[in-house]
């Protein structure tokens, strides 16, 4: 494998000496337009509806995509609309392949997502997309905990229902319980396929919360009720934000909180913020006095720079930069990184010191 | 005479300017809002055509020991570095296509299909020229440091060659655009940073080495015994578009309409008036799409100089309102057919080879001004950047 990948490199690279300026990805990707590596492509083989407004988008990653996602991680969708490339990420819902074929992401249209909108009732397969390489720590450890409980809502089943398909593709799941809230039934994705495995596998229950008719679950007194147990079992929770807020206190207040795994489907720039300081551009020698909290990003536009910019939640990688001098922090991590010549992304970064940017 | 202000030449008052100024602002605004698909698709059916022709040029000329392949092979080659060139390679890198977001076709990643290294063009042309259009002493594109092209510009007898040079420079276009970000003579001089030497040499023999390797060792190889033909045919390409693109760009600047500016314009100059710099010191030339799309827009020079940064496919859309404007306020707005543009600006070069003294002017501005240094000035010197102009990146970190 290791061999084969370096004499493909070197293949690109003698033949990048015919085709210099460009790279031979340049020509091959107008030939079949997923026979590049310079950026991550994929086609949208299959648009598959799964409820009135929720799709399932079948994508074949073009060369340099690895088939390695872990269950329960998310993807960076770029897709065009309007001659302008946009970014999100979605959980990819199919479960990860040992070699070839496609990815799948399962996209709900939020009425106030125009993207999400424009990806469920939108494209038509053969669209080329971009893709940014699978991230995310919500994902289902190797080997599972004996006992799990995931607590979903919403268009939070899809990083579940990868992890769901991992198990029953090796052929057993654990002990799982689910407990699925959604709107209506109607509404609720997956629910037959949900369904089938619960028939087939004896240690898999779920439960479907319609939370129109029902009520929103309550915790802890509906946990109780649909899984005394609770508390000896591994968590996994995944829905909308005020879900995920009772979920979490429930389980604080229990001394449980280590148990609890939680993905929220917004960005979660937590961490400490930096130190802020004073941020130059080398290339028209502007500065600007950014604060901790404030990513470089938004510090250079608020100084009037036109600062390229993607998803804004350090996915895509189109905000990339390089930092001249100084350093700066990764509001995600904490990690720190230092020029001179790193490479930083703007979005998800704060200045930490005085800092120099090559724009 | 050099324009020292451009508000007393046009005998406009500052309020007409500034209202100028916001005519042509909205102009970008519309154009910004309306960048689409079609526009998207414009630059990538363009960059497919000219990857098309490449590719099936050089495929053509394996057979290019027979005449016919060696004409066709050689058209398709001369006019996809055309292409790349002009309508692709300089309107990526002034930043044109930026908006789509789309990192391979972005200022800050494009490289082209000639020997300057893209960050030094972007440095020479995108700020130094395209901020200080036809400001004598600080425009280093008023004849390049070579040609003599402004009456203001001292005569030294060296400038009797200028024919010469002009033929020299035609020929090996590429190679003159590939020293014009060293500052020649900043280095003879030894005034030039050593550090920013050393490294803008190694930048351009990387590039160097990359192009003169792939034209004139690497296929030549590839075709065997066509290699001979294979040479004469590539050398032949690069000859058609250095002479084509130095045909484009001589008539940019140097037809008479297009006039001059001394360094009093641009001490507190507005924006507004920085827009009005542009359309007096740059001159339009004529034709059909084709012809348009092959000059990589820049017949709409006016429009480009004003708004160098939106998409060419939508300058000649842009010139409909721009030309009104100029007569509206009674401006100034040079164009006319190519040979007649170039024929202005061959003149201009043969003419300033003499002293002033034995040539009379022929441009609308009439008698010239006090004589300017020679030699240019340094990033540290000069004003901080407008930001529509398109990035490059710093020296520093060249």
């Amino acid at each position: 494998m290791v061999a084969e990948r370096i004499s493909w490199e070197s293949v690109r690279r003698v033949g990048s000496r015919i085709t210099t300026p460009l790279s031979p990805d340049d020509y091959l990707r107008l030939v079949n337009p997923l026979w590049t590596s310079r950026e991550l492509r994929g086609r949208i083989e299959e648009v598959v509806r799964e409820t009135d407004d929720a799709a399932t988008i079948v994508i074949r990653p073009g060369w340099g995509w690895h088939y390695d996602h872990k269950p329960g991680q998310y993807v960076g969708i770029g897709i065009q609309v309007d001659g302008k490339f946009h970014w999100r990420s979605y959980s990819v819902s199919s479960p990860p392949r040992r070699s070839g074929g496609t990815i799948a992401i399962t996209v709900r249209a939020m009425p106030e997502g125009f993207l999400s909108e424009h990806l469920v009732s939108g494209l038509e397969p053969g669209t080329i997309l971009r893709l940014a390489k699978p991230q995310g720590d919500f994902v289902l450890p190797d080997p599972p905990p004996a006992r799990m409980l995931f607590l979903v809502g919403g268009s939070g089943i899809t990083p579940v229902m990868a992890m769901l398909r991992t198990l029953h593709r090796r052929g057993s799941l654990p002990d799982v319980r689910l407990v699925y809230s959604s709107t209506t039934e109607e509404r609720m994705i997956f629910r037959d396929e949900l369904r089938s495995l619960a028939e087939e596998h004896d240690g898999f229950s779920l439960h479907e919360q319609y939370t129109d008719s029902d009520g929103v679950l309550s915790f802890p007194d509906d946990l109780e009720q649909l899984c005394p147990d609770w508390r000896e079992r591994e968590t996994y929770a995944c829905g909308p934000a005020p879900m995920l807020d009772a979920c979490e206190e429930a389980f604080e207040a229990a001394g449980l909180e280590e148990r609890l795994h939680l993905e929220r489907f917004s960005l979660d720039l937590g961490g400490d913020g930096a130190e802020g300081g004073t941020l130059t551009f080398s290339n028209t020698n502007k500065s600007y006095d950014a604060d901790g909290a404030e990513t470089v990003l938004e510090a250079g536009e608020a100084a009037g720079v036109g600062m390229p910019y993607g998803c804004r939640m350090g996915i895509c990688h189109t905000c990339t930069l390089t930092l001249v001098e100084g350093t700066v922090r990764d509001l995600r991590s904490g990690e720190e990184l230092s020029g001179p010549n790193e490479r930083i992304q703007t979005c998800v970064t704060a200045l930490a010191g005085d800092c120099t940017l090559d724009i | 005479m050099a324009i020292a202000d451009v508000k007393e030449y046009t005998h406009l008052s500052s309020e007409e300017v500034e209202e100028l100024g916001r005519e042509l602002d909205q102009i970008r605004q519309d154009i910004e809002e309306s960048r689409c698909d079609a526009d998207a698709a414009y630059i990538n059916r363009l960059i497919k055509v000219q990857r098309g022709l490449a590719a099936a040029g050089r495929v053509t000329l394996f057979a290019s020991r027979w005449r016919p392949a060696w004409v066709a092979g050689t058209a398709m080659l001369g006019v996809a570095k055309i292409l790349e060139n002009m309508e692709i390679g300089h309107n990526v890198m002034h930043g044109q296509w930026d908006w789509m977001n789309d990192p391979e076709i972005h200022s800050s990643t494009w490289e082209w299909d000639t020997a300057q290294p893209a960050e030094q063009w972007k440095h020479s042309h995108n700020y130094v020229h395209h901020q200080f259009t036809n400001v004598l002493g600080h425009d280093n594109d008023i004849g390049y440091g070579i040609l003599r092209m402004a009456r203001e510009q001292k005569w030294h007898p060296a400038n009797l060659g200028q024919p010469v040079y002009n033929a020299l420079l035609a020929t090996l276009f590429q190679w003159g655009v590939a020293l014009h970000d060293l500052d020649i003579e900043a280095i003879r001089k030894m005034e030039k940073d050593p550090e920013v030497m050393k490294k803008q040499l190694a930048q351009i023999g990387r590039k160097v080495r990359r192009q003169v390797g792939k034209d004139y060792v690497i296929f030549p190889l590839l075709t065997g015994p066509a290699w001979r033909s294979t040479m004469s045919a590539n050398m032949t390409a690069n000859l058609m578009r250095n002479l084509w693109s130095y045909m484009i760009i001589f008539c940019g600047h140097f037809p008479d309409g297009a006039l001059h500016f001394s360094e009093e314009e641009i001490e507190d100059e507005t924006r507004a008036e920085w827009y009005l710099r542009q359309m007096l010191g740059s001159a339009n030339f004529t034709g059909g799409p084709l012809l348009h799309v092959m000059s990589g827009n820049l017949g709409y020079q006016i429009e480009h100089h004003l708004f160098p940064d939106l998409p060419s496919n939508r300058y000649a859309e842009i010139s409909d309102r721009v030309r009104p404007l100029c007569e509206k306020y009674g401006i100034p707005y040079t164009t006319g057919p190519l040979h007649r543009q170039y024929g202005q600006a061959l003149r201009t070069i043969m003419k300033l080879s003499l002293p002033n003294r034995m040539t009379k002017a022929d441009r609308p501005d009439g008698p010239h001004g006090p004589e300017v240094q020679r030699g240019r000035l340094s990033d540290a010197e000069r004003q901080q950047k407008r930001r529509e102009l398109g990035g490059w990146s710093s020296r520093a970190s060249a």
